[in-house]
Protein backbone atom coordinates (compact mmCIF):
# COMPACT_ATOMS: atom_id res chain seq x y z
CA UNK A 1 0.00 0.00 0.00
CA UNK A 2 1.23 3.53 -0.86
CA UNK A 3 1.63 5.98 1.32
CA UNK A 4 -0.72 9.43 0.62
CA UNK A 5 0.85 12.35 0.77
CA UNK A 6 2.25 13.76 3.83
CA UNK A 7 1.26 10.42 5.46
CA UNK A 8 5.09 9.75 5.58
CA UNK A 9 5.31 12.82 7.95
CA UNK A 10 2.22 12.23 10.32
CA UNK A 11 3.51 8.03 10.54
CA UNK A 12 6.94 9.60 12.14
CA UNK A 13 5.69 12.15 13.89
CA UNK A 14 3.24 10.14 15.91
CA UNK A 15 5.54 6.64 16.55
CA UNK A 16 7.95 9.72 17.95
CA UNK A 17 5.13 10.83 20.18
CA UNK A 18 4.16 7.69 21.18
CA UNK A 19 7.45 6.46 22.08
CA UNK A 20 7.92 9.17 24.56
CA UNK A 21 5.21 7.52 26.88
CA UNK A 22 6.94 4.04 26.71
CA UNK A 23 10.21 1.92 27.83
CA UNK A 24 12.00 0.78 24.87
CA UNK A 25 10.59 -3.06 26.36
CA UNK A 26 9.66 -5.54 24.10
CA UNK A 27 6.70 -6.25 26.87
CA UNK A 28 5.39 -2.76 25.72
CA UNK A 29 4.74 -4.01 22.34
CA UNK A 30 1.60 -4.48 22.34
CA UNK A 31 0.24 -1.57 24.29
CA UNK A 32 2.58 0.49 21.49
CA UNK A 33 1.12 -1.46 18.29
CA UNK A 34 -2.45 -0.41 20.24
CA UNK A 35 -1.51 3.37 20.20
CA UNK A 36 -0.52 3.34 16.67
CA UNK A 37 -3.41 1.78 15.25
CA UNK A 38 -5.71 4.58 17.32
CA UNK A 39 -3.81 7.32 15.90
CA UNK A 40 -3.47 6.20 12.32
CA UNK A 41 -6.08 4.20 11.82
CA UNK A 42 -3.94 0.83 10.91
CA UNK A 43 -0.40 -0.04 11.22
CA UNK A 44 1.72 1.03 8.04
CA UNK A 45 5.08 -1.01 7.19
CA UNK A 46 6.92 2.16 8.36
CA UNK A 47 5.47 2.63 11.84
CA UNK A 48 6.45 -1.37 12.51
CA UNK A 49 9.70 -0.62 11.33
CA UNK A 50 10.30 2.53 13.65
CA UNK A 51 8.56 0.41 16.01
CA UNK A 52 11.22 -2.46 16.09
CA UNK A 53 13.88 -0.14 15.81
CA UNK A 54 12.84 1.20 19.27
CA UNK A 55 12.30 -1.69 21.10
CA UNK A 56 15.95 -3.33 19.93
CA UNK A 57 14.35 -6.41 17.88
CA UNK A 58 14.25 -7.48 14.19
CA UNK A 59 11.15 -5.96 12.58
CA UNK A 60 9.71 -9.63 11.81
CA UNK A 61 9.19 -9.94 15.08
CA UNK A 62 6.78 -6.66 15.35
CA UNK A 63 5.48 -8.35 11.97
CA UNK A 64 4.50 -11.58 13.54
CA UNK A 65 2.48 -9.99 16.65
CA UNK A 66 0.98 -7.56 13.99
CA UNK A 67 -0.60 -10.61 11.82
CA UNK A 68 -1.41 -12.84 15.10
CA UNK A 69 -4.01 -10.93 16.44
CA UNK A 70 -7.16 -9.93 14.47
CA UNK A 71 -7.39 -6.29 16.32
CA UNK A 72 -4.51 -5.19 14.27
CA UNK A 73 -5.24 -4.34 10.62
CA UNK A 74 -2.13 -3.63 8.22
CA UNK A 75 -4.40 -2.00 5.67
CA UNK A 76 -5.71 1.31 5.79
CA UNK A 77 -9.35 1.65 6.20
CA UNK A 78 -11.53 2.28 3.03
CA UNK A 79 -13.60 5.67 2.66
CA UNK A 80 -16.31 2.81 2.70
CA UNK A 81 -15.59 0.25 4.87
CA UNK A 82 -17.36 -3.22 3.86
CA UNK A 83 -18.10 -5.96 6.93
CA UNK A 84 -19.17 -9.49 5.81
CA UNK A 85 -21.08 -11.39 8.07
CA UNK A 86 -19.06 -14.79 8.47
CA UNK A 87 -21.24 -15.69 11.48
CA UNK A 88 -22.82 -19.39 11.03
CA UNK A 89 -25.98 -18.32 10.07
CA UNK A 90 -24.74 -15.86 7.47
CA UNK A 91 -22.16 -18.60 6.40
CA UNK A 92 -24.72 -21.35 6.12
CA UNK A 93 -27.01 -19.74 3.66
CA UNK A 94 -23.92 -18.26 1.68
CA UNK A 95 -21.60 -15.51 3.06
CA UNK A 96 -18.42 -17.24 1.28
CA UNK A 97 -20.51 -16.41 -2.09
CA UNK A 98 -20.94 -12.09 -1.37
CA UNK A 99 -17.50 -12.05 0.10
CA UNK A 100 -16.04 -13.66 -3.13
CA UNK A 101 -18.96 -11.23 -4.76
CA UNK A 102 -16.94 -8.07 -3.19
CA UNK A 103 -13.68 -9.46 -3.84
CA UNK A 104 -14.00 -10.26 -7.34
CA UNK A 105 -15.94 -6.47 -7.88
CA UNK A 106 -13.48 -4.60 -6.05
CA UNK A 107 -10.67 -6.60 -7.10
CA UNK A 108 -8.97 -7.05 -3.37
CA UNK A 109 -8.81 -10.07 -0.70
CA UNK A 110 -10.36 -9.83 2.22
CA UNK A 111 -8.54 -7.71 4.86
CA UNK A 112 -7.29 -5.45 1.79
CA UNK A 113 -7.90 -2.16 0.20
CA UNK A 114 -8.60 -0.89 -2.65
CA UNK A 115 -5.34 1.27 -3.96
CA UNK A 116 -7.09 4.76 -4.25
CA UNK A 117 -8.36 3.96 -0.79
CA UNK A 118 -11.93 4.11 -1.40
CA UNK A 119 -12.78 0.30 -0.31
CA UNK A 120 -12.00 -1.42 2.69
CA UNK A 121 -13.23 -5.25 3.01
CA UNK A 122 -13.42 -7.44 6.14
CA UNK A 123 -15.01 -10.45 7.20
CA UNK A 124 -16.33 -10.51 10.82
CA UNK A 125 -18.34 -12.67 13.11
CA UNK A 126 -22.17 -12.36 14.36
CA UNK A 127 -23.36 -8.96 13.62
CA UNK A 128 -26.00 -9.89 15.48
CA UNK A 129 -29.54 -10.10 13.11
CA UNK A 130 -29.13 -13.64 11.74
CA UNK A 131 -33.03 -13.27 10.04
CA UNK A 132 -31.80 -11.04 7.57
CA UNK A 133 -28.47 -13.37 6.90
CA UNK A 134 -26.18 -13.31 4.55
CA UNK A 135 -25.46 -9.89 6.44
CA UNK A 136 -23.18 -6.77 5.08
CA UNK A 137 -22.50 -4.04 6.92
CA UNK A 138 -21.41 -1.03 4.73
CA UNK A 139 -20.18 2.43 6.87
CA UNK A 140 -22.09 0.70 9.69
CA UNK A 141 -25.53 0.62 7.70
CA UNK A 142 -26.54 -3.08 7.65
CA UNK A 143 -27.74 -4.84 4.37
CA UNK A 144 -29.21 -8.04 4.50
CA UNK A 145 -30.09 -10.73 2.35
CA UNK A 146 -26.88 -9.86 0.01
CA UNK A 147 -27.09 -11.96 -3.15
CA UNK A 148 -24.14 -11.45 -5.89
CA UNK A 149 -26.48 -9.07 -7.83
CA UNK A 150 -26.79 -6.91 -4.37
CA UNK A 151 -23.79 -6.60 -4.31
CA UNK A 152 -23.16 -4.76 -7.54
CA UNK A 153 -26.39 -2.88 -6.11
CA UNK A 154 -24.39 -1.78 -3.00
CA UNK A 155 -21.23 -0.78 -5.30
CA UNK A 156 -23.25 0.93 -7.49
CA UNK A 157 -25.20 2.84 -5.09
CA UNK A 158 -21.59 3.52 -3.39
CA UNK A 159 -20.30 4.89 -6.45
CA UNK A 160 -23.44 7.10 -7.44
CA UNK A 161 -22.95 8.79 -3.58
CA UNK A 162 -19.21 9.48 -5.23
CA UNK A 163 -20.01 10.46 -8.30
CA UNK A 164 -22.37 13.00 -7.12
CA UNK A 165 -19.72 14.59 -5.49
CA UNK A 166 -17.75 14.90 -8.39
CA UNK A 167 -17.99 13.65 -11.67
CA UNK A 168 -14.51 14.48 -12.15
CA UNK A 169 -12.83 13.04 -9.42
CA UNK A 170 -14.59 9.42 -9.94
CA UNK A 171 -12.51 9.65 -13.58
CA UNK A 172 -9.90 10.20 -12.14
CA UNK A 173 -9.60 7.20 -9.82
CA UNK A 174 -11.18 5.11 -12.48
CA UNK A 175 -7.83 5.80 -14.69
CA UNK A 176 -6.13 5.29 -11.60
CA UNK A 177 -7.49 2.05 -11.05
CA UNK A 178 -6.54 1.02 -14.72
CA UNK A 179 -3.48 2.37 -14.04
CA UNK A 180 -2.89 -0.03 -11.27
CA UNK A 181 -4.22 -3.07 -12.50
CA UNK A 182 -1.79 -2.43 -15.53
CA UNK B 1 18.76 -28.38 41.79
CA UNK B 2 22.07 -30.09 41.02
CA UNK B 3 20.88 -32.85 43.18
CA UNK B 4 22.23 -35.74 42.12
CA UNK B 5 19.04 -38.42 41.23
CA UNK B 6 17.44 -41.66 39.73
CA UNK B 7 14.72 -41.56 37.19
CA UNK B 8 13.19 -44.70 35.35
CA UNK B 9 12.44 -44.67 31.64
CA UNK B 10 11.15 -48.01 30.66
CA UNK B 11 12.54 -49.70 33.33
CA UNK B 12 16.36 -48.88 32.56
CA UNK B 13 17.65 -46.60 35.81
CA UNK B 14 19.31 -43.80 34.63
CA UNK B 15 21.70 -41.34 36.61
CA UNK B 16 20.93 -37.69 35.93
CA UNK B 17 20.63 -34.23 37.60
CA UNK B 18 17.67 -33.00 39.24
CA UNK B 19 15.50 -30.18 37.14
CA UNK B 20 17.24 -31.32 33.75
CA UNK B 21 14.03 -31.43 30.83
CA UNK B 22 13.30 -35.34 30.72
CA UNK B 23 13.47 -35.32 26.66
CA UNK B 24 16.83 -34.56 26.74
CA UNK B 25 17.46 -37.04 29.50
CA UNK B 26 15.69 -39.60 27.47
CA UNK B 27 17.63 -38.64 24.29
CA UNK B 28 21.28 -38.38 26.10
CA UNK B 29 20.37 -42.19 27.23
CA UNK B 30 19.57 -43.63 23.88
CA UNK B 31 15.59 -43.52 24.55
CA UNK B 32 14.02 -41.71 20.86
CA UNK B 33 10.93 -39.80 21.91
CA UNK B 34 9.93 -38.57 18.74
CA UNK B 35 10.16 -34.56 18.60
CA UNK B 36 10.14 -31.55 16.11
CA UNK B 37 9.64 -28.36 17.82
CA UNK B 38 11.76 -29.03 21.10
CA UNK B 39 15.18 -26.46 21.11
CA UNK B 40 17.32 -27.75 23.87
CA UNK B 41 18.25 -24.71 25.59
CA UNK B 42 15.09 -21.94 24.77
CA UNK B 43 13.81 -21.51 28.14
CA UNK B 44 10.25 -21.25 27.41
CA UNK B 45 9.41 -24.92 25.40
CA UNK B 46 7.03 -24.22 22.44
CA UNK B 47 5.51 -27.62 22.79
CA UNK B 48 3.67 -27.24 19.97
CA UNK B 49 4.37 -30.23 17.60
CA UNK B 50 2.54 -32.73 20.39
CA UNK B 51 4.86 -35.87 19.69
CA UNK B 52 6.93 -36.33 22.91
CA UNK B 53 4.29 -36.99 24.95
CA UNK B 54 4.96 -39.93 27.60
CA UNK B 55 3.06 -41.51 30.37
CA UNK B 56 4.13 -40.65 33.98
CA UNK B 57 3.63 -42.90 36.89
CA UNK B 58 1.05 -40.57 39.48
CA UNK B 59 0.08 -38.75 36.67
CA UNK B 60 -3.65 -38.80 34.96
CA UNK B 61 -2.39 -37.89 31.82
CA UNK B 62 0.33 -37.88 29.35
CA UNK B 63 2.93 -34.92 29.52
CA UNK B 64 4.67 -33.63 26.76
CA UNK B 65 8.13 -34.47 27.72
CA UNK B 66 10.33 -31.61 26.30
CA UNK B 67 8.22 -29.22 29.38
CA UNK B 68 8.64 -31.70 31.77
CA UNK B 69 11.61 -31.54 34.69
CA UNK B 70 13.13 -34.71 36.11
CA UNK B 71 12.55 -35.73 39.79
CA UNK B 72 13.88 -38.56 42.34
CA UNK B 73 12.16 -41.88 41.66
CA UNK B 74 10.52 -40.64 38.47
CA UNK B 75 8.80 -43.50 36.60
CA UNK B 76 8.59 -42.68 33.15
CA UNK B 77 6.83 -45.00 30.18
CA UNK B 78 7.52 -43.79 26.52
CA UNK B 79 5.19 -46.11 24.74
CA UNK B 80 1.40 -47.28 26.55
CA UNK B 81 -1.83 -47.41 24.44
CA UNK B 82 -2.55 -43.69 25.24
CA UNK B 83 0.77 -41.95 24.25
CA UNK B 84 0.81 -44.12 20.88
CA UNK B 85 -2.92 -42.64 20.01
CA UNK B 86 -2.15 -39.17 20.99
CA UNK B 87 1.35 -39.22 19.32
CA UNK B 88 -0.72 -40.94 16.18
CA UNK B 89 -3.28 -38.33 15.70
CA UNK B 90 -0.47 -35.62 15.93
CA UNK B 91 1.49 -36.97 13.74
CA UNK B 92 -1.49 -37.54 11.18
CA UNK B 93 -3.23 -33.61 11.76
CA UNK B 94 0.80 -32.32 10.74
CA UNK B 95 0.87 -34.38 7.61
CA UNK B 96 -2.73 -33.22 6.63
CA UNK B 97 -0.93 -29.94 6.23
CA UNK B 98 2.16 -31.14 4.58
CA UNK B 99 3.16 -31.88 1.00
CA UNK B 100 4.41 -35.85 0.66
CA UNK B 101 5.77 -37.23 -2.29
CA UNK B 102 9.15 -37.69 -0.49
CA UNK B 103 10.91 -39.31 -3.81
CA UNK B 104 11.20 -36.16 -4.65
CA UNK B 105 12.10 -34.09 -1.14
CA UNK B 106 15.46 -33.05 -1.07
CA UNK B 107 15.72 -34.38 2.42
CA UNK B 108 14.48 -37.79 1.56
CA UNK B 109 16.00 -40.34 3.78
CA UNK B 110 17.17 -37.69 6.18
CA UNK B 111 13.82 -36.83 7.50
CA UNK B 112 12.26 -36.42 10.59
CA UNK B 113 9.12 -37.18 9.87
CA UNK B 114 10.12 -40.74 7.84
CA UNK B 115 12.54 -41.39 11.57
CA UNK B 116 9.54 -41.00 13.61
CA UNK B 117 7.25 -43.07 10.98
CA UNK B 118 9.87 -45.92 11.08
CA UNK B 119 10.25 -45.66 14.79
CA UNK B 120 6.77 -45.28 15.59
CA UNK B 121 5.40 -47.77 12.44
CA UNK B 122 3.09 -44.46 11.62
CA UNK B 123 1.58 -44.30 7.81
CA UNK B 124 3.75 -42.00 5.77
CA UNK B 125 0.27 -41.62 3.96
CA UNK B 126 -2.71 -38.92 4.73
CA UNK B 127 -5.18 -41.48 6.10
CA UNK B 128 -7.72 -40.26 8.49
CA UNK B 129 -7.36 -36.73 7.83
CA UNK B 130 -7.14 -35.77 3.69
CA UNK B 131 -4.49 -33.37 2.55
CA UNK B 132 -5.44 -29.98 3.06
CA UNK B 133 -3.25 -29.04 -0.26
CA UNK B 134 -3.51 -25.49 0.19
CA UNK B 135 -1.59 -23.25 -2.21
CA UNK B 136 1.75 -21.54 -1.63
CA UNK B 137 4.74 -20.38 -3.13
CA UNK B 138 7.97 -21.60 -3.39
CA UNK B 139 10.33 -18.85 -2.14
CA UNK B 140 13.95 -19.32 -4.45
CA UNK B 141 14.93 -16.34 -4.52
CA UNK B 142 18.32 -16.74 -2.26
CA UNK B 143 21.64 -17.82 -4.33
CA UNK B 144 22.18 -20.76 -2.09
CA UNK B 145 18.76 -21.92 -0.61
CA UNK B 146 15.11 -22.52 -1.47
CA UNK B 147 12.13 -22.06 1.20
CA UNK B 148 9.13 -24.55 0.16
CA UNK B 149 6.01 -23.83 2.90
CA UNK B 150 4.04 -26.77 1.60
CA UNK B 151 6.38 -29.39 3.16
CA UNK B 152 6.67 -26.57 6.84
CA UNK B 153 5.82 -28.35 10.04
CA UNK B 154 6.13 -25.29 11.49
CA UNK B 155 8.58 -26.78 13.93
CA UNK B 156 10.46 -23.26 14.62
CA UNK B 157 13.63 -24.74 14.67
CA UNK B 158 14.54 -21.91 11.55
CA UNK B 159 13.56 -19.14 13.06
CA UNK B 160 15.39 -20.29 16.28
CA UNK B 161 18.35 -20.72 14.49
CA UNK B 162 18.12 -17.63 12.45
CA UNK B 163 17.46 -15.59 16.07
CA UNK B 164 19.50 -17.01 18.57
CA UNK B 165 22.44 -18.55 16.09
CA UNK B 166 22.80 -16.64 13.46
CA UNK B 167 21.39 -13.04 15.21
CA UNK B 168 20.04 -11.91 11.97
CA UNK B 169 16.44 -11.43 12.28
CA UNK B 170 14.87 -12.07 8.84
CA UNK B 171 11.84 -14.86 9.33
CA UNK B 172 9.34 -15.23 11.82
CA UNK B 173 5.99 -16.70 12.76
CA UNK B 174 3.19 -14.94 10.71
CA UNK B 175 -0.60 -15.19 11.52
CA UNK B 176 -2.27 -17.89 13.46
CA UNK B 177 -3.88 -21.21 13.14
CA UNK B 178 -3.96 -22.96 9.95
CA UNK B 179 -2.98 -19.32 7.95
CA UNK B 180 0.50 -19.91 10.07
CA UNK B 181 3.78 -19.64 8.12
CA UNK B 182 7.07 -19.10 8.39
CA UNK B 183 7.91 -15.67 6.63
CA UNK B 184 9.76 -12.68 6.52
CA UNK B 185 8.72 -9.17 7.06
CA UNK B 186 5.97 -7.89 5.09
CA UNK B 187 6.22 -11.33 2.78
CA UNK B 188 8.87 -9.64 0.97
CA UNK B 189 11.31 -12.46 -0.57
CA UNK B 190 14.13 -13.84 1.41
CA UNK B 191 16.69 -12.15 -0.72
CA UNK B 192 15.28 -8.67 -0.13
CA UNK B 193 15.06 -8.95 3.86
CA UNK B 194 17.94 -8.86 6.00
CA UNK B 195 18.63 -12.89 5.05
CA UNK B 196 22.36 -13.22 5.08
CA UNK B 197 22.40 -16.88 3.50
CA UNK B 198 24.70 -18.42 6.39
CA UNK B 199 22.10 -21.23 5.91
CA UNK B 200 22.03 -22.06 9.36
CA UNK B 201 17.80 -22.44 9.16
CA UNK B 202 18.78 -24.61 6.31
CA UNK B 203 20.91 -26.97 8.74
CA UNK B 204 17.99 -26.95 11.46
CA UNK B 205 15.46 -27.62 9.10
CA UNK B 206 13.99 -31.54 9.81
CA UNK B 207 12.15 -31.62 6.76
CA UNK B 208 12.53 -30.73 3.57
CA UNK B 209 11.29 -27.00 4.03
CA UNK B 210 14.42 -25.24 4.31
CA UNK B 211 16.29 -26.85 1.16
CA UNK B 212 20.34 -26.16 -0.25
CA UNK B 213 19.95 -25.71 -3.95
CA UNK B 214 21.93 -28.34 -5.86
CA UNK B 215 25.10 -26.71 -7.61
CA UNK B 216 24.41 -27.37 -11.30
Amino acid sequence: MELLKGEKEAILKHTKEIFQEFEAKRENLIPILQEVQKRLGYLPRLAMQKIAEFLGIPPVDVFALATFYNQFRLNPPGKNEIKVCMGTACYMVGGKIALESFERRLNIKEGQTTPDREYSLERVACVGCCTLAPVVVVNEQIEGKVSPTRVDGIILSLQGEKSKEGEEANEDTKEKLKGEKQ
Amino acid sequence: MSREITITIDDKKIRTVEGKILLWVALANDIYIPHLCAIEGKDLPEASCRLCFVEIEGKNKPVTSCTQPVYDGMVVRTRTAKVDRLVKTAFELLLSDHRLGCASCPKNRNCELQRIAKERKLKLRHTRFKYLGRETAVDDSPDSFSFDPSRCVLCGQCIWADHEKAKVGAIGFARRGLGRTVATFNYESLKDSPCTECGLCVEACPVGALSFKKNT
